[in-house]
């Protein structure tokens, strides 16, 4: 690669500065100008983290709303959380409706203001340039606009509540979303997520064109780092899908405010046409959540055994086998819709060929850290609790991967327990992982590693307490999205919510480490991880320099 | 095909014989006088909605003298145990397959690699630690290994196959000639019934309020344990042949509802403008509980199913009382099927009016719902997007 290419809309500004590089790389400019119409992928970055952490607050604080109101049967508080709203009636329809706009809020939070933009928005944004030893993202106001675009999106998705709530669930399935609904908060939430996935796009084009077109000399495809393989994987999980989303929910809009119907039987239309283009981009979009973390995994499996990945390229292209099957599979949430016997077994056997790559992935892990020399700082702690919840949230997977078997599963809580054991213990456990990793080199400060075990522990034991006996639950036929259930249902929604409440203060003691090793950690040495450390940011001081690899390294 | 089929006979509904039209079909429409009932204690019973039973009709056989339902819960069978990890017994063949794959194929083998992952972990982790280990090995590739956790898996995924292709090939299967009809029709937030091939009459079944529930309308029935558990009770029970196979159709009015019943191992999607269909046969007399699986707006968690099981005469007896007639040795009926919420257009609801005046669910309204009927909504009308 050349500096022309590389450089060409600032090449003159990065020759010019070559030779006095350090002394120019730092300066910043003031803060408005600096967080509010920057340009410089880590401080997009920082700023999508904080806004994933944001999120995460009020996603979170949500489902522990939830586990209260689930913690014993009947009907405790929801009517008087609905009353504090405007339009509370003191009804029971109100009270109720109020629970269908919780898990809809909790699920779009969790999913496109919380893991999205701190996998791919934040620690994309950070490392993928840095990793592939490129000085930024190859748009870089683009970058700004991604993650703009987030705030009136979330904005909107907040709001929405005040006008009535959308009571959808995330699925936002016509016909409940268009005649089902009236007001304008579902109209809301489907702005929201047309604002979300306009971010998401154009953040994939910006990742896909800067790891095609700005690796540092010597930085051969496979010779990337799998973080950066994740994140390509993903940008273009992102780009094939998010058009599909934006189409279905569109249709929606135009069903609901303009006399289409699309998705209405009585016009022709179809509500099972909605569920196909919405797992077309559904799907994929589970993927899309819990493959970087496999990137972060990755990095971090490596360091701390002080080895290599085990099978590199079985490892990429594992990523890449589960990014295009992903996208033929859409089917198997809909297995109790009226699907033939033949789209059925289909979509049964498509389904479990996902478990091979994924396999290779678990295997690979284990091998990278057989034989290697293995320190169990709080990033490594996290990626192995990582592997072991993926793999039991993966088997549960492979249950429900078979048409026949969900008759009796779908829609109950074991497909509950099954997505929150790959997500909020597989994508949340890599968060983390990558959190206390980058830590250091992102803020300059080392973490305090007692606060990051006792956090690791205190949040595994509170997170299995909270979504293991949901298995219980789904087998024994408990439906999902109820805010009341049969007594019978008791004993293991009582343990379930004591989970969250253990979970709740693994979370505390994340922020108080974050506030205090802010404060008053250790300054981070450049490498604080030692020999294993083998990427490019290991090589930049901590924090990196405001403007880093301005003369580009060269990858043997 | 299912929604042309559906779009095509909209509107037809099937008048049961004795059913007087009643006018008006509003959620605001009063049940029709029960003065007209024979035995007295059929009022005991008077259906909270306003879709009465055909007041003509003697008491049903499947209740005791005092109105309570003769039949209760067993306790093991047809409904959730408190603190039980497994699945519900099942009380149908495919049910009964499935519940031996679940148990003896699935769950042993995601055990088994997720304990073996699990040990893996454990291994490495207490041999490979830095001070067991502190030089590490530079492997980072053995093609063998690799092979065989690929092919492994993909050898354990076919033998799951196998029998997961048998069973979805069992649950398709068509029901026979013979076979007893229920249709399954989905409203927020109740369940309507139709028994197309026995003169067409209708259950509307209501989830059964609490005793002392403030929402519960002065005089109305409230639940008791004869009903069955609390939210699982339904005001009217489906009632079922044991032994006979049945052909479940299911479709809705509104939104999508799923109709699920786990000791049955079904769960089949309600959706308006559709017909979904599937087929069961009970083995074994009970009471059987399930409830609405899609998401369906408010009252989501408020509209179950229960389904008594009976011997075919007992149910001839209950079809009979409910006005309706038995096939008689023919073959079922291949005529065609009332499909209500297909079309909710103004001049196809109209046409339809008298026919769902008499046999069809509470049309819906734009009027708020009053709490003291659960039939009513406050949801607009089918079709009614964008007005």
């Amino acid at each position: 690669m050349t500096d022309t290419a590389l450089h060409a809309p600032h090449g003159a500004h990065f020759v010019a500065h070559d030779d006095h590089a350090h002394h120019d790389a730092d300066h910043k400019p003031g803060f408005f100008a600096r967080w509010f119409m920057s340009t410089n992928h880590k401080d997009i970055g920082t700023l999508y983290l904080i806004f994933a952490i944001v999120a995460g607050i009020i996603g979170g604080a949500i489902s522990g709303l939830m586990r209260a109101e689930l913690a014993k049967p009947g009907i405790q508080y929801l009517v008087g959380w609905a009353n504090w709203l405007p339009g509370g009636d003191g009804g029971l329809d109100h009270a109720l409706h109020l629970w269908n706009v919780l898990i809809t809020a909790h699920g779009l939070i969790m999913v496109f203001f919380m893991v999205m933009p701190a996998m791919i928005g934040g620690f994309g944004n950070w490392f993928v340039p840095i990793m592939i030893g490129a000085p930024d993202m190859a748009f870089p106001r683009m970058n700004n606009v991604s993650f703009w675009l987030l705030i009136p999106a979330f904005s909107l998705l907040l709001a929405s509540p005040f006008f009535g709530g959308a009571g959808t669930g995330w699925t936002v399935y016509a016909p409940l979303s268009t005649y089902g609904e009236p007001g304008p908060s579902v109209d809301m939430a489907i702005l929201s997520l047309h604002l979300a996935g306009a971010s998401s796009i154009l953040g994939a084009i910006n990742f896909i064109t800067t790891i095609f077109n700005m690796r540092a000399p010597g930085m051969t495809l496979h010779k990337m780092p799998l973080f950066v393989w994740s994140v390509l994987v993903t940008a273009f999980l992102l780009l094939l899908a998010l058009p599909v989303l934006a189409a279905a929910i569109t249709m929606l809009l135009t069903d609901r405010n303009f006399g289409t119907t699309f998705f209405d039987p009585a016009g022709g239309g179809d509500p099972i046409l909605y569920q196909h283009l919405f797992w077309f981009f559904g799907h994929p979009e589970v993927y899309i959540m819990i493959l970087p973390g496999f990137g972060i995994v990755s990095q971090i499996i490596a360091t701390f055994s002080r080895k290599p990945v085990f099978g590199y390229l079985g490892m990429a292209y594992a990523m890449v086998a589960i990014g295009v099957v992903g996208f033929v599979v859409w089917a198997h949430h809909m297995f109790v819709t009226g699907l033939s016997v033949n789209v059925k077994m289909y979509f049964t056997a498509a389904t479990m060929v996902i478990a091979v790559p994924t396999g290779i992935k678990i295997f690979s892990w284990i091998a990278t850290m057989w034989g290697g020399s293995l320190s169990f700082k709080t990033p490594m702690v996290w990626a192995i609790g990582f592997i072991f919840m993926f793999t039991v949230g993966g088997v549960t997977g492979v249950v429900l991967a078979n048409g026949g078997i969900d008759d009796y599963m779908q829609d109950t809580y074991y497909v509950v327990a099954h997505f929150h054991y790959v997500l909020s213990l597989g994508a949340v456990f890599g968060l983390f992982a990558g959190f206390y990793y980058w830590f250091p080199k992102m803020f300059g400060k080392m973490y305090n590693e007692f606060l990051g075990q006792l956090h690791f522990w205190v949040f595994f034991i509170g997170v299995n307490l909270l979504f293991f006996p949901m298995h219980f639950l789904g087998l024994q036929g408990m439906p999902r999205r109820y805010p009341d259930y049969p007594d019978a249902y008791a004993t293991w929604n009582a343990l379930a919510s004591h989970g969250y409440e253990i979970m709740a203060a693994g979370m505390a003691i994340f922020f108080v480490n974050v506030i205090y090793s802010l404060i008053a950690g250790p300054k981070a040495p450049d490498n604080p991880w030692g020999e294993g450390a083998t990427t490019l940011e290991w090589t930049l001081s901590s924090p990196p320099p405001y403007h880093q690899f301005e003369t580009l390294p060269k990858i043997d | 095909m299912a929604v042309a089929a559906g779009l095509a006979l909209a509107g037809l509904g099937t008048v049961p014989a004795g059913a007087a039209p009643q006018a008006g079909a509003t959620a605001q429409t009063a049940p029709a006088p029960q003065a007209a009932a024979g035995p007295g204690k059929v009022s005991t019973i008077a259906p909270t909605t306003a879709n009465a039973t055909p007041p003509a009709a003697p008491a049903s056989p499947t209740l005791a003298m005092d109105g309570a339902p003769a039949m209760t819960a067993a306790p093991d069978v047809g409904h959730p145990i408190d603190g039980r990890i497994g699945l519900q017994p099942q009380v149908t063949t495919n049910g009964q397959f499935a519940h031996w794959m679940h148990d003896s194929i699935l769950l042993p083998l995601i055990s088994v690699i997720s304990i073996f992952v699990l040990l893996l972990l454990v291994w490495v982790v207490i041999r490979y630690r830095r001070a067991a280990n502190p030089v590490p090995s530079k492997t980072s590739h053995n093609t063998f290994i690799e092979v065989i956790w690929t092919l492994a898996p993909v050898v354990i995924l076919v033998l799951i196959a196998i029998p997961s292709i048998g069973l979805l090939q069992a649950q398709f299967k068509p029901a026979p000639a013979g076979a007893v009809t229920l249709k399954a029709i989905g409203n927020q937030w109740y369940w309507s019934y139709q028994y197309p091939d026995n003169g067409g009459f209708e259950i509307t079944a209501n989830m059964l309020k609490e005793k002392g529930d403030p929402t519960l309308a002065p005089g109305a029935r409230y639940r008791t344990d004869a009903d069955g558990p609390r939210l699982l009770a339904a005001d009217n029970r489906i009632v079922l042949p044991v032994g006979v196979p049945i052909r479940l159709i299911t479709t809705s009015q509104d939104v999508i509802h799923s109709w699920a019943v786990p000791a049955f191992w079904i769960k089949l999607d309600a959706v308006p403008g559709r017909l979904n269909e599937t087929s069961f046969t009970i083995k074994q007399p009970g009471l059987y509980f399930g409830q609405c699986s899609e998401l369906c707006g408010a009252r989501h968690a408020f509209m179950p199913i229960a389904v008594e099981a009976v011997p075919p005469a007992q149910f001839a007896a209950w079809v009979k009382a409910k006005g309706g007639t038995m096939p008689g040795g023919k073959a079922p009926s291949d005529k065609v099927i009332p499909q209500p919420g297909a079309d909710g257009s103004a001049a196809k609801q109209a046409e339809a009016k008298a026919a769902d005046a008499a046999t069809g669910p509470v049309e819906n309204t734009t009027a708020a719902a009053p709490t003291s009927s659960q039939g009513a909504t406050a949801n607009g009308a089918v079709g009614n997007a964008g007005q």
